[in-house]
């Protein structure tokens, strides 16, 4: 059964349709690439699934739970949207740390602040405070920064702030997580230390959805390639009927001006 | 004249001077938040109430407000004079807040979206990302304009003497009168100087503090 289920899902920004009639579904431990033209609703498609923007229309199921269902608006009041927006992780093009706070504070945070919900929290307080911290330093090792700590995020390179990002969507363990063009704010050289953690990450068969423009990347790493334009689905398939044999002329001539 | 003797007279005056100054700074602050979260509303009229206050409060001279709140409830409705120094602080409290939201709105409003984003995307609720957080962010932003604002507000406070509020400069101005001499009203400037140095030094403490992070 898959783990992410989208149907017909549909998103207007005024009259305009930005995603219209978006439907795929992903496998548990796959990792799912978006490729596309900038302004094709590539990055609107992670948005609504993570309730960044409320689509206008269609489903959304995590699992066996529909998480978005234009029938029943009950499920959008902002408690219920907070509940089940961590069904999702997103890892954003600009990073987004905290500035104010270190790199591992940066992941512990919302774990602390979640974890406060909890009925028993008082009680083993130091006990659970202590988990998260060791979490995140496990995290951090993960993504090849065990000595960045206490850093703060101005003190990291742009390439070591997106990993701590990483890290700390990952913090939260969300049953997918997303990518927004992860690597697009960064200069080339440093492009490569982040896809190296998201290649690790596939290899541990998280569950990814992946909106980037590193074509040679998503070839490699994802297990299915959606190719969205104009806010449609135009072909779908494995990386190599993709990259390899588009059936699709809109995504040959897409694919023809990114291998130049 | 004896310098010890006026020294003290001037030093009368100038507790009146801060405690025009103190007074204004703990209810301007609050309230200019009011009034910053107001002209940021979704709700049109309440925006548009804010913003013509700011406007009305902003476009005249202090000065003005001072004689109108002390002169205008009795010649408009009857009503008894408030006494002159409550009459100073009102306006005072009401000019300061609507300069204070203005810097509070474009404080608040130049936090980069993302912030906000990243703390939803982590399932932190509204007052969660504001208080842990936009709140220091916008903090750090605000300390510059808002020091500025500050030591403006500890000049302005001589503008009471328009209607009689005897604060330091009004004290030195009757040496003229009634000794014929001018060296208290000159003297009256260490007093500022001395006072504005003490809040330069605490703000930039504060900038210190928390320049261990970057907006």
């Amino acid at each position: 059964m898959s783990i992410l289920e989208v149907r017909n899902l549909r998103k207007y920004f005024g009259s305009s349709a930005v995603l219209e009639d978006i439907s795929f579904s992903l496998e548990k431990g796959q990792s799912l690439a978006i490729i596309g033209s900038s302004g094709s609703g590539k990055t609107t498609l992670l948005r609504c699934l993570n309730f960044l923007e409320i689509p206008d229309g269609g489903t959304i199921t995590v699992g066996s739970e529909v998480i978005f269902d234009e029938n029943n608006p009950a499920l959008l009041s902002e408690k219920e949207i907070r509940k089940r927006r961590l069904h999702f992780g997103l890892v954003f093009q600009s990073f987004n740390l905290f500035p104010q706070y270190t790199a591992l504070k940066n992941i512990t945070l919302a774990c602390e602040l979640l974890a406060k919900e909890e009925p028993d929290y008082k009680k083993n307080r130091k006990a659970i405070i202590a988990d998260i911290e060791s979490n995140a330093r496990a995290l951090m090792e993960q993504v090849g920064l065990s000595s960045k700590l206490d850093y703060y995020p101005h003190q990291l390179s742009g390439g070591q702030q997106q990993r701590v990002a990483i890290a700390r969507a990952l913090a939260l363990n969300p049953d997918i997580l997303c990518f927004d063009e992860p690597t697009s704010a960064l200069d080339p050289e440093l492009t490569g230390e982040v896809l190296k953690v998201i290649r690790s990450l596939a290899e541990k068969k998280t569950t990814m959805l992946i909106v980037t423009h590193e074509m040679q990347f998503a070839r490699e790493v994802s297990d299915k390639v959606l190719f969205v334009d104009n806010g449609i689905i135009v072909e779908c398939g494995t990386p190599e009927e993709i990259f390899g044999n588009p059936k699709e002329e809109r995504t040959k001539k897409f694919l023809e001006r990114y291998s130049g | 004249m004896d310098f010890l003797v006026i020294t003290q007279k001037l030093l009368e005056g100038f507790l009146t001077t801060i405690l025009i100054f103190g007074i204004t700074l703990v209810f301007a602050m609050p309230l200019g938040l009011f009034i910053a979260f107001g002209s940021m509303s979704r709700m049109a009229p309440l925006r548009w109430l804010a913003k013509t206050f700011v406007w009305a409060i902003r476009g005249t001279p202090l000065i003005l407000q001072v004689i109108i709140v002390f002169y205008g409830p009795g010649l408009a409705w009857g009503w008894t004079a408030f006494p002159r120094l409550e009459a100073v602080l009102i306006a005072f409290v009401i000019n300061y807040a609507a300069y204070f939201s203005e810097i509070y709105r474009s404080g608040i409003e130049s936090v980069p979206h993302g912030q906000y984003e990243a703390g939803q995307v982590l399932g932190m609720t509204k007052t969660q990302i504001f208080f842990k957080v936009i709140l220091l962010l916008v903090i750090k932003r605000i300390v510059p304009p808002m020091s500025n604002e500050i030591i403006t507000l500890v000049k302005d406070t001589s503008l009471a003497r328009v209607i009689a509020v005897r604060e330091i400069i009004m004290m030195a101005e009757d040496y003229i009168k009634s000794a014929a001499i001018i060296w208290p009203l000159f003297y009256t400037g260490v007093f500022y100087l001395l006072f504005c140095g003490i809040l330069t030094l605490l703000f930039n403490y504060l900038e210190r503090r928390l320049s261990y992070f970057r907006v």
